[in-house]
């Protein structure tokens, strides 16, 4: 038997998955907050307490992300990017082979682009500035007095989505009280927030080519509104995996497998 | 009062706050400072009313108005309107300096920053602007003081205590403060983050004044240049003193009132175009009138 974890360390959320020879066994995930060392190790457990497992019985850890360097417990820490490749790689989708993944994160947003072979071609990223990230929408929940995991349904309501004309995170905040109180609907406004940030993403993924199939991961790809509006930014269809979340740290547990021998071939 | 001196007032209305300065006799006879609030009109009317106080003058005795600023074209009292680029330039070489005729304009908004160059004889030569991102404008300022719980007006100050300034890592207003809460955490001292902000803003807009080329003198302008911790920042990003106006947050509108004197003097507007009428129209009238010159992109 191979067991192996793989821990994210993002910014924003902690996430750990437990792979028993090629199969997902347990994942966690949890918010950041001020000790990442500690989220990391609590991740881990609680992973492996849903996988029925020990962490005597872990045979590699490897960390990725953001924070990765500051898990003692990990015994290798891989970039994120290289993580996610394999992550989504391994996947699939059920649209055929990933060629591009678009990867939205709390407080950066990366483009990956695959070769046919599922090899890293190129990649983009943007950690300087939250327009195009998490933030963005978190900042503009916290406004609008709804939960980030609810901005994706109210958008569906949306009749008229509204043209936010400010890049900056910061403007857009003083733009979007504005809109509130013009008693703009709530749904127009976080779809015009949604446009924003994939009008901003797709620019990016423009620099590096963009080919289909494009899988859509990292936390902000649970919404739905946000998928829509890559996808019509995009003119394309985008796959977003069942838990897009966990892409990244499947990737550095597939890597710890590949490490002692036991990797999954995976079906990508 | 005559044509020859006129007695005119400048508004500037900013995204943070409105301005008004009246000029009579060739000299600034009053000026006063509002925060900007929805009716934009009114907050002109409200600066107006606070500078005439201060100057002494009556309404009805004003020869013209003119307006600059954002919110510009809201302004019901001005015949007309300039924009603000042209306005500062205007202000400055009035202005002046003692070390000589000032050559480059740096200005630091509540939401926008810009770098002006005069040509040898002070007229608008060419600039640049950042109306995009809140980083190296005077809200980053704004967000960080509030983040760290020090009224604004005290940052400059607290920020000259440092001696071990933090490295921000962060160029994004968003991150950063982000990055400041933790630090704040990691109990690092008030003094060391103030001074680290400083010098993120300082950055970001010394770096658009390399950008467009700085020549001396530098006159710094804004409400942020009253911020001695970023004037001295700024100072050592671009290796040359700067010149800091006595009254830095009213320039444009003195830029304004100049303009406005002018087209009183000698009927024209800056872009050639005869001025309008010298009577003032009251708060409510006048508005259809008021004309717009010299857009900022129409010369980029």
């Amino acid at each position: 038997m191979t067991l192996t974890a793989g821990v994210d360390m993002g910014s924003t959320a902690t996430k750990a998955l437990v792979l028993i020879d090629g199969r997902i066994a347990g994942s966690d995930t949890r918010p950041t907050g001020s000790d990442p060392e500690q989220s990391g190790e609590l991740a881990l457990k609680t992973a492996l307490d849903a996988a029925g497992a020990k962490l005597d019985d872990v045979e590699r850890v490897v960390s990725t992300g953001y924070g990765r360097r500051v898990l003692g417990l990990a015994d290798e820490a891989i970039n994120e990017i290289n993580a996610n490749a394999r992550g989504a790689a391994w996947l699939g989708s059920s649209l055929g082979r990933v060629r591009t993944i678009i990867d939205i994160g709390g407080q950066d947003s990366k483009v990956i682009a695959l070769d046919p072979d599922g090899v890293i071609r190129d990649f983009a990223m943007n950690d300087k500035c939250a327009a195009g990230t998490g933030k963005f929408l978190e900042v503009i929940a916290q406004l609008l007095e709804v939960r980030v995991e609810d901005l994706g349904t109210l958008s569906a309501q949306a009749t008229r989505p509204v043209a936010i004309a400010s890049t900056c995170v910061v403007f857009a905040q003083s733009e979007v009280v504005g809109l509130i109180a013009r008693k703009e609907p709530r749904p127009d406004i976080v779809a015009g927030i949604h446009r924003a940030i994939a009008s901003r993403v797709v620019n990016m993924a423009r620099r590096v080519g963009v080919e289909p199939v494009v899988v859509f991961d990292g936390g902000p790809a649970k919404n739905e509104g946000l998928r829509a509006a890559l996808e019509a930014e995009l003119g394309l269809k985008v796959f977003v995996p069942a838990r897009p979340q966990l892409v990244v740290a499947l990737g550095a547990a597939l890597v710890a497998a590949d490490m002692v021998g036991g990797g999954g071939e995976g079906v990508g | 009062m005559s044509d020859e001196d006129p007695v005119v007032a400048g508004i500037d209305l900013g995204s943070t706050y409105t301005k008004a300065a009246v000029l009579a006799r060739d000299r600034i006879a009053g000026t006063a400072i509002l925060p900007t609030v929805v009716d934009l009109d009114a907050c002109a009317a409200g600066a107006l009313d606070g500078a005439l106080a201060e100057a002494r003058v009556a309404r009805v005795d004003l020869d013209m108005v003119v307006s600059t600023g954002y919110g510009r074209r809201a302004v019901g009292v001005a015949a007309h309107n300039v924009d603000e680029i042209y306005a500062k330039a205007t202000a400055a070489r009035w202005l002046g300096s003692p070390w000589g005729p000032v050559r480059t304009v740096i200005d630091i908004g509540g939401q926008d920053s810009k770098v002006i160059r005069l040509d040898e004889e002070g007229a608008l030569d060419k600039f640049l602007m950042n109306t995009k991102c809140a980083a190296g404008t005077g809200r980053f300022l704004e967000v960080m003081a509030r983040a760290l719980g020090v009224p604004l007006e005290r940052l400059g100050e607290i920020g000259l205590l440092s001696k071990d300034p933090v490295e921000l890592s962060s160029t994004c207003i968003v991150m950063a403060e982000s990055e400041v809460v933790s630090l704040i955490a990691e109990r690092r001292a008030v003094e060391d983050i103030v001074a680290g902000i400083h010098r993120a803003v300082a950055e970001r807009v010394g770096n658009m004044a390399k950008q467009l080329g700085v020549l001396e003198v530098v006159f710094f302008d804004g409400g942020p240049a009253r911020n001695a911790g970023i004037k001295a920042a700024l100072e050592a990003v671009l290796g040359v003193p700067l010149y800091v106006p006595k009254n830095p947050q009213v320039s444009a509108a003195i830029g304004a009132a100049l303009v406005a004197r002018d087209a009183v003097r000698y009927g024209k507007l800056p872009d050639g175009r005869p001025a309008m009428g010298a009577e003032v129209p009251g708060p409510a009238d006048g508005r259809g009138g008021a004309t717009t010159l010299l857009e900022a992109g129409d010369r980029r």
